[in-house]
């Protein structure tokens, strides 16, 4: 039986830096929560704050409606999952999953039986008395969930589990690890930098930079609606157009640029006179065809160079003020024969473009 | 060896490797050899040397054995040092735990050079130093007595404490720095996911810590043993009339009795003694002797 995490006005300082600003947010129980940010950005602390490592300088952690100040981590009903997983080298696996109720008095033939169990779930029924050193990477990254799972806790956390696995395994452990929420359904909380595995694997997602978060959402909308030019940069490819707003109309709003007249989505309903982003991502800008209305938006670009990556490919171009713009088409017979410096017509959509105020963005 | 040779050259490595010969031959063995064999001879005047009498016999070794009171103070030199060790493993394991784990880096370099400053000052020095502040008469007594936890004072000098207390001083470093050395390598991530598990203090220490401490704590009680058992200057200085250390007595054989074979037997006794403790000490905490020389 799973249950809520409540982050009220969460604030970390270590002296005089500031690690975690101000973060208010629910997760829902049974949930699989991702905090998705780059290095550096708060998540590993939160992850601490709500485990017990750490208690938070300013405001409230609560799970399951009850106040953690002061529970340490061992009275707490959560289990972390550490990055380089802290397995247990001088005891067996099956010795290391049982440890947790070894902690509990839990007598040896239950325990056993118990590690055993949970060794069935991870698929890894003849690994009982190995020793951890005899495992491969992804094995013990089993054996550490197995391990937190024997303890039954209410919420899992997990400190960037898969970033020291290779991509095929880290593709294989993903879909393993939504498994085996859903069968457990113990509420989750990832922490990662790695975009693709929090939007795959999550229900929610929180992006956060320095210490602040940026937006919480589900995939979809992180990638679709960003509410901040840091998510609209950090998460997937985004062209940028830096202007300032000219009109405002309904739904859309009209910048003025360097590239001209460009209008997008104003999510965040600026006023005209503002400074402003225009984001428009790659796979949303396409060969001009058809008349220009005016939810279209279009441009005249040269191409600078094509790459080619398969399943896809990204055109290069150039446009007003040396700006690159990329365009990405999917290699299904439409890409076009173009020669470098050739003229390319572009379109896109208004509905396809998001105008955010002018803020700070994901650096590469 | 053509490792060596590869990498320093074969003039270097030949020097190295005789250095090192001579070193352990004219050093430590050519003196272990003449003692063994000394302590096989009986004792004879210098006019009987080479004469009849001179023949090889263990009756030197079993004097030890059939003299009570060196044999008492032989048990005693050994429960003595088994008492030290143990004082000392239980005062440095915590020291070693909070420098190696717990501190910061600057509170952990602040400690280390607390402990480290007093042995720049000479072993015997220090040991005087104790003789003082426990005398009868001395600082101790004096404050205890000024705060009323004592009413006459303690004779601490009397038997085998004094002596024990000056040794646990002087061998804490042996304890400490083989042991914190091994608890340094533990990663700090498993303390935490023990108690994030759920286990106490004690269970984490039991479970985690000691067994990665092990050849840590092995090495530093081999040592301490070792100099305890072995050591002169602070029984002599702390011992009083009704305590002997053992090596007090092989002390007496060569300079007071003149009787070099005689003690030559009873030190070689004690360098079995320190072997045989390195052996069980390997057993009971399943070490090797490579983790032991590291």
């Amino acid at each position: 039986m799973s249950q809520d995490v409540e982050l009220d006005h969460v604030t970390m300082n270590f002296g005089a830096f500031t690690a975690v600003k101000d973060v208010s947010l629910t997760i829902k129980a049974g949930e699989f929560f991702s905090f998705l940010g780059p290095s550096g950005c708060g998540k590993t602390t939160i992850l601490r704050m709500i485990s017990g490592f750490n208690d938070p300088t300013e405001g409230t952690i609560r799970i399951g409606g009850q106040d953690m100040r002061g529970i340490g981590p061992n009275a707490r009903p959560t289990a972390l999952i550490f990055q380089n997983l802290a397995l247990f080298p001088l005891m067996t696996v099956w010795e290391n999953i049982a440890f947790g109720l070894e902690a509990r008095y839990v007598p040896r033939a239950k325990r056993r039986k118990r590690a055993e169990e949970l060794l069935e779930l991870i698929a890894l029924t003849d690994a009982a008395d190995k020793r951890v050193s005899q495992l491969s990477g992804g094995q013990r990254q089993r054996v550490a969930i197995a391990r937190a799972l024997a303890v039954e806790p209410k919420v899992m956390l997990l400190d960037e589990p898969l970033s020291a696995l290779d991509l095929k395994l880290r593709q294989h452990m993903r879909a393993e690890l939504r498994a085996i929420q859903r069968r457990t359904g113990v509420t989750f909380i990832y922490i990662t930098h790695d975009q693709g595995e929090a939007l795959t694997m999550s229900d929610r997602v929180a992006v956060m930079s320095q210490g602040v978060i940026q937006q919480v959402a589900n995939a979809a909308e992180i990638y679709n609606d960003p509410a901040t030019p840091f998510v609209a940069t950090f998460v997937g490819e985004n062209n940028i157009f830096r202007g300032t707003v000219v009109s405002v109309a309904g739904e859309l709003a009209e910048i003025d640029t360097p590239s001209g007249r460009l209008r997008g989505r104003n999510r965040a309903g600026l006023s005209v006179g503002s400074a402003a982003l225009l984001f428009a991502r790659p796979e949303r800008i396409t060969p001009r065809s058809g008349a220009v209305t005016a939810e279209i938006n279009s441009l005249d670009l040269q191409l600078n160079h094509i790459d080619f990556e398969g399943n896809f490919a990204n055109l290069f171009l150039t446009g007003a003020g040396e700006r690159t713009i990329i365009m990405q088409m999917a290699n299904n017979g439409s890409l076009p024969r173009l020669q470098s410096g050739e003229t390319v017509p572009v379109s896109f959509a208004a509905a396809d473009a998001v105008i955010l105020p002018d803020g700070p963005l994901a650096t590469s | 060896m053509k490792n060596l040779v590869k990498r320093y050259g074969m003039l270097l490595t030949g020097y190295m490797v005789v250095a090192s010969l001579i070193w352990i031959v004219l050093l430590v063995v050519l003196p272990y050899f003449t003692m063994v064999d000394y302590s096989f001879r009986p004792n004879l005047l210098a006019a009987d040397i080479g004469g009849p009498n001179d023949h090889y016999t263990i009756s030197n070794y079993i004097t030890l054995f059939q003299n009570a009171v060196h044999f008492r103070v032989f048990l005693d030199t050994i429960w003595g040092g088994a008492l030290v060790t143990l004082i000392c493993l239980c005062i440095c394991y915590p020291v070693a735990f909070n420098l190696a784990k717990v501190a910061t880096p600057q509170r952990a370099a602040l400690l280390l050079l607390l402990l480290v400053i007093p042995f720049w000052i000479n072993e015997i020095l220090r040991t005087f130093a104790w003789f003082i502040i426990l005398a009868y008469q001395g600082p101790l007594n004096a404050v205890l007595k000024f705060f009323h936890i004592i009413d006459r004072p303690i004779r601490y000098l009397s038997g085998n404490t004094g002596v024990m207390v000056g040794m646990v001083y002087a061998y804490i470093l042996f304890m400490v720095f083989p042991i914190y050395n091994a608890m340094e390598s533990l990663d700090k991530g498993q303390i935490e996911a023990a108690r994030d598990l759920g286990a106490p203090t004690w269970r984490i220490h039991w479970r985690v810590v000691i067994p990665h401490a092990k050849p840590g704590i092995a090495v530093g009680c081999i040592m301490t043993f070792m100099l305890a058992v072995s050591s002169y200057a602070v029984p002599s200085i702390l011992g009083s009339t009704n305590s002997r250390w053992f090596t007090e007595i092989i002390y007496q054989w060569f300079f007071e009795g003149q009787n070099w074979p005689q003690g030559s037997a009873y030190a070689f006794i004690l360098l079995l003694l320190c072997i045989v403790f390195i052996l069980i000490m390997m057993k009971v905490f399943k070490v090797g002797l490579t983790d032991i020389a590291k």
